[in-house]
């Protein structure tokens, strides 16, 4: 398997990147680490463990609450003394995070610790990803505050040795740490390999330039290297590559595949790195040796890119959540008191009850209720979004009127179970020469009914007004907190622009720039080809909306309805 | 204010590039009724490191030495601060952070649960809103804040007024103040009620130029080796930086619009749609401030042309096909009104 050393190489880096870290971890803010649970990953994290040991070391959650990270009023203690008792929170002291399921931290949560992390106050983060897939990951704000990204995927245990960290050496690089100077041309070294890695962010290139600095002071150097660039490369800039840098002027030839099989080159780096003694050839050798480090799944990363990262906010706090209402409520339970937290009052002396002459006898005070912490019932919610589909039917002439009739009868099918699901459902018809809504999200089965009834057919086929009213249905729709997604409905012959002038060529082209706003956007939907035969363009524009593409050529209204509720099940 | 400090955020002035970002801070600290500044980006491009950097470069406020919301004179200390020294002091300028985990109580104040646990006495404590009172209110990702913090900001920066009526308090302050706001769009957008009360929208990029980047760096990584050697470098520059703003302030009053001025803020305002007076007030006021800034008698179209993409990109309805986002609609519009 030509896997096999490239594998031993990530895991030697990776100590070296632990080693890096042990020794000035404030100004590397940390290490995102990408591997599942599993043998590989405690050795790594018995590594850190030495790598940390001596600096206060606490375990973050994803679902962590506001009281732990900035600290707040102990209640218990505060109620029992009389005097008001804080704890402090964990981002108030200098020490070491880990936060494991780092793929599931909320936005709130990165900006959070993001924001500690800029305030270097001597924290730093070891975030554990342990996404499945490319669009699983961490958080960008919190990744771009971590200088070390390392991935020990497919590193397999057989490659993985303990890691070695030399605690001697560790002391003399830290007395090293401060006198190490960088050359002068260094620095524009890495800004111009940052950037043609297509790195924007500004905090790589101040990362890469302090990793440097590290692996100078661990090799006893006090002036930075051709190798510690290398290394800073390697383990800062080449995996946040966002771009193939473009072939360094002449002879080199472009490499348009991801190194899969870059054994070669990086053999070739290896030597020439050790052969050439020029002393300023570094960045376009540190662009090589990134060349040869980027992520396999670069190109797959950037396609699935906006479209992952934009569906990842909106399905977080923020926009997406505003205005949310609150759900059903659940039963109340013992909880602890916190920021975020309403207390249910009559749950909470309920509980206390029974306890009174018990506590009357052993206090001796008569006059008041007693009521500890344990008493506390606090209220909760059951607190989801609700889901928004937006129809929008085609009801041109070309959509044959049978076809319109399925439409409606799928909405209707719809409809009926939403009322169970607690789904809403809205209705976007475009004919003629604009598209109308003729239902905003609504629950009413009647009011559906009458409208879908009177829904006219014939004209021209304004696509592009179409999906445009949907987009903007649909953020209004998040506006209320709701999940909208949107089901296409159409045989695709988009006639008509979106000024409502019949001209086919600026039609397709305006119903791709929507489709694409859509995607920018990141709903979730399908496009129902509902032509007699797949249309060809059609399936480009679902690819377009970042959907599936679903021809049902003989579809009756229950099998749209079910296409519908199996992909956006699935989404 | 006569030591020289040896910490401090990284300084306004040593920032490179983001001019369209430093002016508009700039002008906020001219002339603080122009109403506050959003500033939407790229990540690591200098957004909260600027707003720290502006409180250096304020000019001091005199207030009530002990008054929780930095009253100017000691008739407007509240009954409630219960303040014993009342000399007039000078103070820096307060700019206020507000961080995302704050919870309401200590936004708007709440009451004193020391005293009133120990000593069984009703007080109140005031909160960020008071603190910030005359100065500066950050609020660092302001796209995540929570929704009833959002609503609640926005009431009190439209009333100067912060009302409290909780647990048995019934208080009321004023709370006037510049709102700061900055954000990653990708994170989330804001509501554009919220968009509208901000006077004045800056757009952020990480700068496309190596040697702008190299820069940005190596004066970083100076700062970050060496924070008082550098702070003492560009201790002059902020300074004289300062002192413009000081003098611009002064000249504010002198400054002149002539009706064709405001004929042209009016005619922008319609060519664009933007809806509302409060674009065109915002985009006069952010003139006649860079007018002062730049020490010119009047108010002129270079001026207007200057501010009007900060001044009005955030009030335009948002089309979804425009690709090409609503600042070149300003400048084209701009071109086509003031040709």
């Amino acid at each position: 398997m030509s896997d096999a050393p490239q594998a031993e190489e990530r895991w030697q880096r990776a100590n070296l990147a632990l080693a890096c870290f042990a020794l000035d971890p404030a100004a590397l803010g940390g290490i995102w680490l990408r591997a599942r649970v599993g043998p590989v990953r405690d050795r790594f994290l018995k590594g850190f463990d030495l790598a940390v040991r001596g600096k206060s070391v606490s375990r973050l959650h994803p679902d962590i609450g506001d009281d732990a990270l900035f600290g707040g009023i102990d209640l218990a203690a505060t109620l029992g003394g009389g005097t008001v008792t804080r704890t402090a929170g964990l981002l108030d002291r200098p020490g070491v995070l880990i936060l494991p399921m780092a793929e599931r931290a909320k936005p709130r949560l990165a900006a959070r610790l993001a924001r500690a992390l800029d305030d270097r106050k001597g924290l730093s983060l070891l975030a554990l990803d342990e996404g499945a897939g490319p669009e699983e990951r961490i958080p960008e704000s919190l990744a771009d505050r971590l200088a070390i990204h390392l991935d020990l995927g497919d590193v397999p245990l057989s490659d993985a040795p303990e890691l070695q960290l030399d605690t001697d050496a560790l002391v003399e690089a830290r007395r090293v740490l401060p006198h190490v100077t960088v050359p002068d041309t260094t620095i524009s070294d890495l800004a111009q390999v940052a950037f043609r890695l297509g790195i924007t962010s500004l905090r790589a290139p101040l990362q890469a330039l302090a990793l440097a600095r590290a692996s100078a002071a661990l090799t006893g150097e006090t002036e930075v290297d051709e190798s510690d660039l290398l290394t800073a490369v390697e383990l800062v800039l080449a995996p946040r590559a966002t771009q193939m840098p473009e072939a360094p002027a002449e002879e080199e030839p472009p490499e348009p595949e991801p190194p899969q099989d870059d054994d070669t080159p990086q053999d070739s780096d290896e030597n020439s790195e050790t052969e050439d003694d020029t002393p300023h050839i570094p960045a376009e050798m540190m662009l090589e040796a990134a060349r040869a480090m980027l992520p396999p799944d670069l190109l797959a990363r950037m396609e699935a890119g906006r479209a992952a990262r934009n569906a990842a906010s909106a399905s977080g706090t923020g926009a997406a959540k505003k205005g949310n209402r609150r759900g059903r409520p659940l039963p109340s339970r013992a909880g602890r008191l916190g920021s975020d937290t309403r207390v249910d009052l009559v749950a909470t002396l309920r509980a206390a009850a029974p306890w009174q002459p018990l506590r009357r006898q052993t206090t001796g005070q008569n006059d008041r209720l007693h009521i500890r912490m344990s008493d506390v019932r606090v209220r909760q919610y059951e607190e989801r979004s609700d889901r928004a589909i937006i129809f929008v039917v085609d009801a041109s002439g070309s959509a044959a009127l049978a076809r319109l009739a399925e439409a409606k009868g799928a909405i209707e099918l719809l409809l009926s179970e939403a009322y169970a699901r607690r789904d809403h459902v809205a209705l976007v018809a475009f004919r003629g020469d604009g598209a109308d809504i003729l239902l905003p999200p609504t629950r009413s089965l009647v009011q559906t009914k009458r409208r879908l009834g009177q829904l006219p057919g014939g004209g021209g086929t304004p696509l592009a007004s179409g999906l445009k009213a949907a987009l903007e249905l649909a953020g209004l729709a998040q506006g209320k907190g709701m999940t909208p997604s949107i089901a296409l409905l159409t045989d695709g012959r988009a006639n008509v622009d979106l000024s409502g002038v019949a001209n086919r060529a600026r039609a397709a082209e305006d119903s791709r720039l929507m489709a694409r706003a859509i995607r920018a956007r990141g709903l979730s939907g399908l496009v129902i080809d509902t032509g007699l035969r797949p249309t060809r363009g059609l399936d480009e524009l679902a690819r377009d909306m970042g959907v599936p593409y679903l021809p049902l050529p003989r579809a009756d209204a229950r099998s749209v309805s079910s296409a519908v509720d199996a992909a956006l099940d699935v989404a | 204010m006569t030591e020289q400090p040896l910490t401090g955020p990284f300084p306004f002035s040593a920032i490179v590039g983001q001019d369209e970002m430093k002016l508009a801070m700039i002008l906020t600290a001219i002339d603080p009724g122009i109403g506050g500044v959003l500033v939407f980006g790229d990540r690591g491009t200098g957004k909260s490191t600027a707003v720290r950097g502006l409180a250096a470069l304020l000019p001091p406020i005199r207030a009530v030495a002990g008054c929780p919301v930095n009253s100017a004179a000691e008739a407007d200390v509240p009954d409630w601060a219960h303040v014993h020294d009342h000399s007039v002091v000078e103070k820096p300028t307060p700019v206020i952070d507000l961080p995302l985990g704050a919870t309401e109580d200590r936004v708007v104040g709440a009451l004193d649960i020391e005293k009133a646990l120990s000593h069984g006495e009703k007080a109140f404590e005031p909160g960020l809103l008071a603190r910030a009172n005359r100065g500066y209110l950050y609020i660092d990702e302001v796209n995540l804040l929570e929704d009833h913090l959002v609503d609640l900001l926005l009431d009190v920066a439209q009333s100067g007024q912060n009302v409290v009526e909780r647990e048995g308090l019934s208080i009321r302050h004023p709370a006037r103040f510049v709102l700061v706001g900055s954000g990653n769009p990708e994170e989330g957008e804001l509501r554009p009620q919220l968009l509208d009360r901000f006077g004045l929208s800056v757009e952020v990029q990480s700068p496309r130029d190596i040697d702008v980047r190299v820069d940005v760096i190596r004066r970083r990584d100076a700062y970050d080796r060496d924070q008082s050697a550098f702070l003492a470098d560009w201790h002059d520059d902020d300074m004289a930086l300062r002192a413009r703003i000081v003098t611009a302030r002064a000249a504010l009053a002198r400054v002149d619009a002539e009706d064709a001025i405001l004929r042209d803020c009016a005619e922008l305002c319609v060519a664009l749609g933007s809806d509302g007076l409060r674009g065109e007030l915002t985009l006069l006021r952010a003139a006649r401030a860079l007018a002062a800034f730049e020490d010119a008698p009047s108010v002129t179209r270079a001026h207007l042309r200057t501010v009007a993409p900060s001044a009005l990109r955030h009030r335009l309805r948002r089309d979804p096909l425009d690709e090409a986002g609503s600042t070149t609609r300003v400048t084209r519009t701009v071109e086509e009104v003031l040709a």
